[in-house]
């Protein structure tokens, strides 16, 4: 029996329908998303500084933000501190395309791509007086400046770690085989942890880079694909190895703390909390540059703010504070990495501090491989590199 | 039922097992709540009350705690404004689409939490330009909470008779009148069970709250969330989850207190009553 | 006189009132105005908003999605095993939770519908509803410690020569048939409820065993809510990415979708288009069984 409303319902359903297809169009032919393909910003950097906002909020590495240097900022300037701790660049980009956040501490597989994707200002270092005195080798360089134009204030810099529980793993490693030679990783099966993210396929090139030198790896992030499918390899067979692939930092401190994990990649705030729990893990040692022979990818983090930022004079108080001698010398200590200052070497507890971590030698550093953003231009007149895409593809691949 | 001796032990037995199933990580929550070391090795060396003190020091939790009630309040109220209005359509009404509804409705719920997060905050931040805040998060919730509400109003509308309302339209009622005098009351109380379903869907939610919450802000879980892995925040995590589930006494306890009132349901066999619809649709 | 006293001035409400009077149309327009505009405008122009992403591509730099059509997800997709893999892992898991669930929670709803007392079944009741109000992390949390290597289990079952099964799939299976059993509980409770008392006794009078009426009289009758609590276990599973995460090393959908949505919104829709798709059939075939009359 037909209804007898059923053509005026009939009508309306199919109205609403038809709105459904309009937000399509508009979806498809708006401009919701930018059409462009990379650019750097054409947001003109602040010009002059005005009063705090009374807050800031920023996305921060593990570490970063602690009370301990977050709540005398606090009281002096207003600026009370809302901090995100992410586990990886690819959450830190997630997080700053939302517009929520203030700044962000980025490591140098998110600069190029915050910039592209216009999520960042330039900054006027003029505003950051502290700037002056940053180490020479931190400025101006290709993971901060873009196009000649500073993005970003120098954090600090370090190596990842190979961490090893002292009880588990004898003989002390000195090479990242443990992890990375299928023969000597299956040693330790089950126990292996291994950073959750495509970066991870960088450690692999650079284990390549000294052991198979027939591939001719020169720059990690820069792969071609017999380069690149070498080192998915590698970690495709690293894989039934792994006990655990950690996101975050705390996650990988708890796995070593129940002993669910006795070998891995690190970074120095595990280390040192694993440490302060009692857990016997060790690494390699400062005579050693705290690298195995091969070297180690590493990062070198800049404080980035954002385009069309709330708060954004406190944020640029942050920056300033976070350079500040006295603060940057307590982050460096309490994280374990080599300070953006050069004045917070005279003010570190540990007078030889900046020695011990290299603070002060630019050639140190040629043997650790910053994070970067690989891209299909390999930088050598070569534009068939894989890009970042092919890499997290991939690295959805080898997890498996 | 006539049950055999040794398929009645079995029944029991069943039963034991599954309820200890359930409540075992719970009793395992409940002592880790007491444990005196930070690294969660077992068993624990030594109890102590000193983490329950401290989540009632903690700020950061308890602004938490008052967020997530103000948001589960907030969405409850929606959505039980919502499912009741689709659920009278529904119930009391035929019209082309009328089966859809049902569909439409346990969409948000049915569907991954992390396709519905995502889409309600690309919909906010890109389409609408409005930023991410508790406003939002209410939304997304809302959105799935329909759900429960509707389900549990149009299962007692269906148990009570048109014949009500008509009576009362003939009496000269008009149509908020006898919405008001005769309908909501046999309602009443399937919506405060499906209510209260709602605040507790609300209020433990965590993924599509995830993609709504703006940066200031933090509800129950996105705190949770935030202090799960930290060795030194995690006992207060555990105290807090404790304190929640003592609480929640109060609201389960009233819901089932509802569905005594409400037993009589003549010709259904057996009692059921609200704990029936109480039971729909978590 | 007597007609002044009937022209009583009616006020705006009742007046508003009046006009749906009779109007069947419009009380029905206004009655799902609300929430169909809610449901259909906003949440499914959200999704549909976020699924035609799937056809366009990115911008490997920025991330940003670039609004030419292709089809290259898709084919990603399709082409790559480990996504194939990763979809059946999922459905695979989704599909033992819910079998699992239905088994552990039949004879426990059995017991509080049909054998219970009135005190019992509201204990049982209260004791099933109570879980549901501690914090889902927290006991994801609680499992993990409780499976780690030198664990809860691992002190329980050592001296008996068993370990505990640690991180993985298996971790993964306990772990979902724990969070969701109560969501499976309770619809069956509710439907087992409704079967009336007099149609067992009627089967037993005829000579059926216990066992026969459960088979030809219950389990018929009770087959549409097992299938409306499946839902909820089956389209949990199917979602969920935390649980993966914490206790094992294993992707899932969720996991997929999770990772790419930051750098490579396409791929990620168009990954979500197939829980989407699977729960839609999931659904339909639902209806048909009668389940949404017990959810």
């Amino acid at each position: 029996m037909r209804s007898r409303y059923g053509n005026p319902a009939r009508t309306a359903w199919l109205v609403l329908a038809g709105l459904v297809v309009f937000m399509l169009v508009l979806a498809g032919c708006g401009s919701s998303s930018s059409d462009t393909t990379g650019g750097g910003s054409s947001e003109e950097a602040l010009q002059k500084l005005g009063k705090g906002e009374g807050e800031v909020s920023l996305i921060s590495w593990a570490g970063y933000v602690e009370p301990e240097w977050s709540k005398p900022f606090e009281q002096k300037t207003g600026c009370k501190v809302n901090n995100k701790v992410a586990g990886t660049s690819d959450e830190m980009v997630k997080l700053m395309s939302s517009g929520q956040y203030d700044g962000v501490s980025a490591s140098g597989n998110a600069t190029a791509r915050l910039v592209a994707a216009g999520y960042v200002s330039p900054v006027n270092t003029d505003l950051v007086p502290n700037y002056k005195t940053v180490f020479s080798d931190l400025k101006d360089q290709p993971y901060n400046t873009f196009e000649g134009v500073n993005y970003g204030i120098p954090h600090g810099r370090g190596a990842n770690l190979l961490m090893w529980n002292g009880n588990d793993v004898k003989p002390a490693p000195t090479s990242w085989n443990v992890t990375m030679d299928p023969k000597v990783a299956a040693k330790y099966k089950g126990k292996i942890s291994q950073y959750d993210d495509p970066m991870s396929i960088a450690e692999a090139a650079v284990y390549l880079k000294a052991h198979e030198t027939s591939l001719g790896i020169e720059n990690p992030y820069e792969l071609n694909e017999e380069q690149f499918n070498a080192a998915v390899e590698l970690l495709k067979e690293q894989q039934p190895n792994v006990g655990e692939y950690w996101g975050e930092a705390a996650k990988q401190i708890s796995g070593f703390a129940n002993g669910d994990n006795t070998v891995g990649t690190t970074w120095q705030y595990q280390y040192f909390a694993l440490k302060e729990e009692g857990v016997p893990v060790a690494a390699s040692p400062a005579k050693q540059g705290f690298l195995p022979e091969e070297g180690a990818t590493g990062w070198s983090d800049t404080w980035m703010i954002a385009k069309n930022a709330q708060h954004p004079n406190c944020m640029y108080e942050w920056m300033n504070w976070i350079i500040e001698p006295k603060v940057n010398a307590e982050v460096a200590e309490y994280f374990g990495e080599a300070p953006a200052q050069e004045k917070a070497c005279e003010e570190t507890k540990n007078p030889n501090f900046c020695a011990e971590y290299h603070a002060e030698e630019p050639d140190f550093w040629k043997r650790v491989y910053y994070w970067e953003t690989p891209l299909a231009d390999c930088g050598n007149g070569e534009e068939d590199c894989m890009d970042y895409n092919d890499w997290v593809k991939a690295w959805t691949s080898i997890k498996g | 039922m006539r049950l055999s001796r040794r398929a009645q032990a079995l029944l029991r037995f069943a039963v034991g097992a599954a309820l200890a199933f359930i409540y075992f990580p719970l009793v395992v929550i409940f002592i880790y709540a007491f444990n005196s070391s930070k690294i969660l090795a077992w068993p624990p060396p030594s109890l102590t009350t000193e983490w329950f003190s401290k989540a009632f020091e903690n700020e950061a939790a308890r602004e938490a705690f008052f967020t997530s009630i103000k948001a589960g309040i907030a969405a409850t109220a929606i959505a039980l404004v919502l499912g009741t209005l689709a659920s009278l359509a529904v119930a009391r009404h035929r019209f082309f689409g009328r089966e859809t509804i049902s569909f439409l409705v346990i969409l948000p719920i049915a569907l991954p939490g992390i396709v519905t997060g995502v889409a309600i905050s690309n919909t906010f931040t890109q389409v609408l330009n409005v930023p991410l805040s508790l406003f939002t998060v209410i939304v997304g919730h809302a959105t799935f909470c329909i759900v429960v509400v509707y389900n549990n109003a149009v299962a007692r509308l269906r148990r009570l008779s048109g014949s009500y309302e008509e009576a009362s339209a003939d009496l000269g009622a008009h149509t908020w009148q006898t919405f008001r005098y005769v309908t909501f009351p046999g309602m009443k109380s399937a919506l405060i069970a499906g209510g209260l379903l709602a605040f507790a869907l609300s209020f433990d939610e965590i993924i599509v709250t995830n993609f709504t919450i703006g940066a200031g802000e933090q509800t129950l879980p996105i705190w949770i969330f935030s202090n799960l892995f930290r060795p030194h925040e995690l006992p207060i995590v555990n105290a807090v989850a404790v304190l929640t589930i003592l609480i929640s006494i109060i609201p389960v306890y009233l819901a089932h207190r509802l569905g005594g009132e409400d037993a009589a349901a003549p010709g259904r066999g057996g009692g059921g009553g609200v704990e029936t619809e109480a039971t729909a649709v978590p | 006189m007597a007609s002044e006293a009937v022209l009583e001035r009616r006020s705006v409400g009742h007046r508003l009132a009046g006009l749906f009077q009779g109007r069947r149309r419009l009380q029905v327009g206004a009655l799902l105005a609300g929430p169909v505009g809610w449901l259909v405008i906003g949440y499914l122009g959200s999704l549909a908003i976020l699924l035609i992403t799937a056809f366009w591509s990115v911008d490997p730099l920025s991330g940003l999605v670039v609004k030419n059509y292709t089809l290259e997800n898709f084919e990603t997709l399709f082409n790559e095993p480990v996504y194939r893999e990763i979809v059946w892992r999922t459905v695979r898991t989704a599909l033992l939770v819910t079998i699992t669930d239905a088994i552990i929670a039949f004879p426990i709803a059995f017991y509080m519908a049909k054998v219970a007392s009135r005190r019992g079944k509201a204990l049982l009741v209260v004791g099933i509803l109570l879980p549901l109000w501690s914090s889902y992390l927290v006991k994801v949390y609680a499992w993990r410690t409780i499976l780690s290597s030198d664990g809860m289990l691992h002190w329980l079952l050592n001296p008996i020569g068993l370990d505990t099964p640690g991180y993985g799939m298996t971790a993964v299976w306990l772990v979902f048939s724990y969070l969701w059993l109560p969501y499976m509980i309770l619809p069956i409770y509710a439907g087992l409820e409704r079967i009336p008392d007099s149609l067992i006794s009627a089967s037993e009078d005829l000579g059926a065993s216990p066992f026969t009426t459960f088979r030809r009289v219950i389990l018929p009758l009770s087959f549409p809510a097992v299938v409306a609590g499946s839902i909820f276990t089956f389209s949990l599973t199917l979602g969920d990415y935390i649980t993966p995460r914490l206790v094992s090393n294993e992707q899932f959908i969720g996991n997929v979708i999770f990772n790419n949505i930051a750098n490579n919104q396409p791929l990620a829709a168009a990954l979500a288009l197939v829980p989407i798709v699977v729960m839609i059939a999931y659904l339909l075939v639902a209806r048909k069984l009668g389940a949404f009359e017990h959810v």
